[in-house]
């Protein structure tokens, strides 16, 4: 049994297909991406899959359970930081975590955990006191005292500065470490990249790809490629010495040459030496998971159309 | 099935909450007596010393003259005692309990032709033993009945008195004070602090992540009711100790407070909860909560006892649950009336059950 199978999954407010005909499997001890831009569906996903919303249509399997139907029995098994975690004001985290251990019976190491997100000196300060990042922390924290072997992380590094960002990195790759399985959502490429080993991009309620990013990259994405810059002559001289595809950019005053082998580069640099023009900064490309996540989001850049709607979901979604 | 454990878990949790957050300490046991102090101040000293009697004249007078009246106008122009005039047709000693007077004054039909004629006639002066100001009623009648009887008769005796006894004692503004008080802090707490907790919780999503633990919402709601029903009792014995202690107020105390010291934050807590549970947004809620709560602040006998309202308010005043409350707590504090008061727990225990039912209904952990 795998600890999530989601097929054919959907969820619709009124006419807006939040979560539109999705399936996606997760392994045991995988940590598994859920990427795409805000109003994608990531959160309605992952809150379908915690038990927190009820799907339309298709089968969702969290640990074997239907997580609408068993949510109570399945709360006890996974972990969860909800999108922009809050908590009681006045309660400090160790408090949340003995009143966390109290609710699911069981005992717990508060101080323990608190080392484990790194928050050890915050133990007593209360929730309101506490920055971004160690707020996310807490939320960590109670994630992980029922001891789940799943968890659920919806944008944990949200609104954080780039060090908290990392310090939350740093705790997930230990919980990782410890073979837990993680479902993670987050519209930061890097975070995607550095935490999972496979990602889906999410986008209209559609998976548009899925695999490892290095997979992802390679599928949507254009080959290797050899940059260097030079004249629109030194160009044409490469053309015609050798059989390469060669473009060339004016603006920029960039070749570029896709690059099918590897002696491509050997044959393209060997042709610019010879020509007696001008080159200089070579360079080797490859499109990163960005360009791929730009080229597969079908989102207008002036994105007034597309907003408007959304914020509208977005506010269903809150009531 | 319910845990008294994550009950107690969720419980001690939110007082330790609730005690560092030193603005809801304030208003939770600190303001009511702050009020009891101030409202106590106004109206305890009782101004110049002169004691309202209500006094009835059933004489009807001989040949154009009515010595009751005479003897009346009197008495009003002593400085102990100041005479108002009631309907003779009324049932004296039903009209004094229903204003919780503990003195009165009843002149006999044949006042006047006695007293012309030189027979002996008794005017009845109720008083209670127990009360101060009955000792100074007796002392002024007497006074001006002697000096009646001194004027006309050369001292023979023609107007005597009667004691009678009473059991109602006289109540003052303070001691009404305590219960309507109470009784206000029995609605203020639980009510805003439920309408503030569960619109928050619901905008901030602090309870889509409770839905995520085994606690239930029965539970948590069962845990806030518990610490409203404490605070509500360390409210009372405050206010009750401030209102003996600074103002010496006569209130009962008996258990027959309990069932309005517990369902009446249970009934507001309830009501808190159903704001929060069925307005949009903490903004919409504050403004309903404030729309049901003010009226009753002020029309369901908290500050000043309904009977002093005109009568279509009193209706009104009748609608609202925390009447039942406040009039209960009156009738075991004040009048010691039990049976009135199990009606006020009849009634109360009604509203609380259809609330309680209501808000647990609609109230939900998560969305679908």
């Amino acid at each position: 049994m795998l600890p999530i199978e989601v097929s054919g999954l959907k969820k619709y407010y009124g006419n807006l297909k939040a979560v539109d005909d999705i399936s996606f499997t997760v392994k045991e001890g995988e940590v598994f991406g859920l990427l795409g831009p805000n109003g994608a569906g990531k959160t309605t996903t992952i809150e379908i899959m915690e038990g927190l919303r009820e799907r339309d249509n298709g089968d969702v399997k969290i640990l074997g359970f239907d997580p609408w139907k068993n949510g109570y029995e399945l709360h006890k098994k996974i972990g969860v930081i909800p999108q922009n975690f809050t908590f009681f004001e006045k309660t400090t985290p160790r408090e949340a975590i003995n009143y966390y251990a109290d609710l699911f019976h069981v005992k717990v190491d508060a101080d323990a955990i608190l080392r484990e997100v790194l928050l050890e000196d915050m133990a007593k300060h209360s929730f309101e006191s506490l920055s971004g990042g160690q707020k996310q922390k807490t939320g960590l924290a109670l994630s992980l005292v029922n001891q789940p072997e799943l968890l659920f992380l919806d944008e944990p590094t949200t609104g954080l500065d780039p060090n908290a960002r990392r310090a939350i990195w740093e705790v997930i790759r230990k919980l990782k470490a410890k073979g837990k399985t993680i479902i993670l959502t987050t519209h930061y490429l890097d975070e995607a990249q550095q935490l999972s080993d496979r990602v889906a991009i999410m986008d209209h309620g559609h998976i548009v790809a899925i695999g490892t990013t290095q997979e992802i990259i390679q599928q949507y994405g254009s080959s290797e490629r050899l940059e260097i810059k030079g004249s629109q002559r030194l160009a044409d001289y490469i053309r015609e010495n050798t059989e390469l595809q060669v473009e060339y950019n004016p603006q920029r005053g960039t070749i570029t040459i896709p690059l099918k082998k590897r002696t491509d580069a050997l044959a393209s640099l060997a042709a610019a030496e010879q020509s007696g023009l001008e080159w200089s900064n070579i360079q080797t490309r490859q499109d990163s998971l960005d360009d791929v996540f730009i080229k597969l989001i079908r989102e207008p850049l002036d994105g007034q159309e597309e907003t408007a709607p959304e914020a509208k979901t977005d506010k269903k979604r809150r009531h | 099935m319910v845990s008294v454990k994550r009950i107690y878990a969720d419980f001690k949790v939110f007082s330790v909450g609730y005690l560092r957050n030193k603005f809801g300490l304030f208003f939770g046991l600190i303001f009511p007596v702050v009020l009891i102090l101030i409202f106590g101040a106004i109206f305890a000293g009782g101004g110049d010393g002169t004691v309202n009697v209500y006094a009835q004249n059933q004489d009807t007078g001989i040949f154009g003259q009515n010595i009751g009246d005479s003897f009346l106008t009197a008495l009003n122009e002593s400085t102990t005692i100041k005479v108002i005039t009631i309907n003779p047709s009324d049932n004296f000693v039903d009209f004094l309990a229903s204003k919780s007077a503990s003195e009165g004054i009843v002149i006999p039909p044949n006042f006047s032709a006695e007293y012309i004629a030189g027979n002996q006639v008794n005017i009845t002066v109720y008083g209670n033993p127990a009360s101060s100001t009955s000792g100074i009623v007796t002392g002024t009648v007497n006074g001006y009945a002697n000096y009646f009887n001194l004027q006309r008769f050369n001292g023979t005796v023609v107007i005597g008195l009667t004691s009678a006894t009473i059991n109602t004692q006289q109540t003052s503004y303070v001691d009404f004070l305590i219960p309507g008080l109470i009784g206000f802090s029995i609605l203020t707490s639980p009510m805003f602090s439920l309408v503030n907790i569960s619109s928050e919780y619901k905008k901030a999503k602090l309870f889509k992540q409770l839905s995520l633990t085994p606690l239930t919402k029965m539970e948590w709601l069962t845990a806030k009711v518990l610490f409203y029903i404490l605070l509500s009792a360390a409210g009372f014995l405050l206010m009750v100790g401030v209102g003996v202690f600074v103002f010496g107020v006569h209130v009962t105390l008996s258990p027959w407070l309990i069932p309005f010291l517990v369902l009446g934050p249970i009934l507001f807590a309830a009501l808190g909860m159903l704001v929060g549970t069925v307005t949009k947004n903490p903004e919409t809620a504050g403004v309903i909560g404030n729309i049901i709560t003010f009226p009753m602040m002020f029309l369901a006998g908290t500050f000043f006892p309904i009977s002093i309202m005109p009568e279509y308010l009193q209706t009104v005043a009748r609608v609202l649950p925390l009447f039942y409350v406040t009039e209960g707590l009156n009738n075991v504090m004040v009048y010691n009336n039990i049976s009135a008061a199990l009606v006020d727990i009849a009634v109360l225990g009604v509203i609380t059950l259809v609330i309680f039912t209501l808000a647990v209904k609609l109230f939900k952990w998560r969305e679908d």
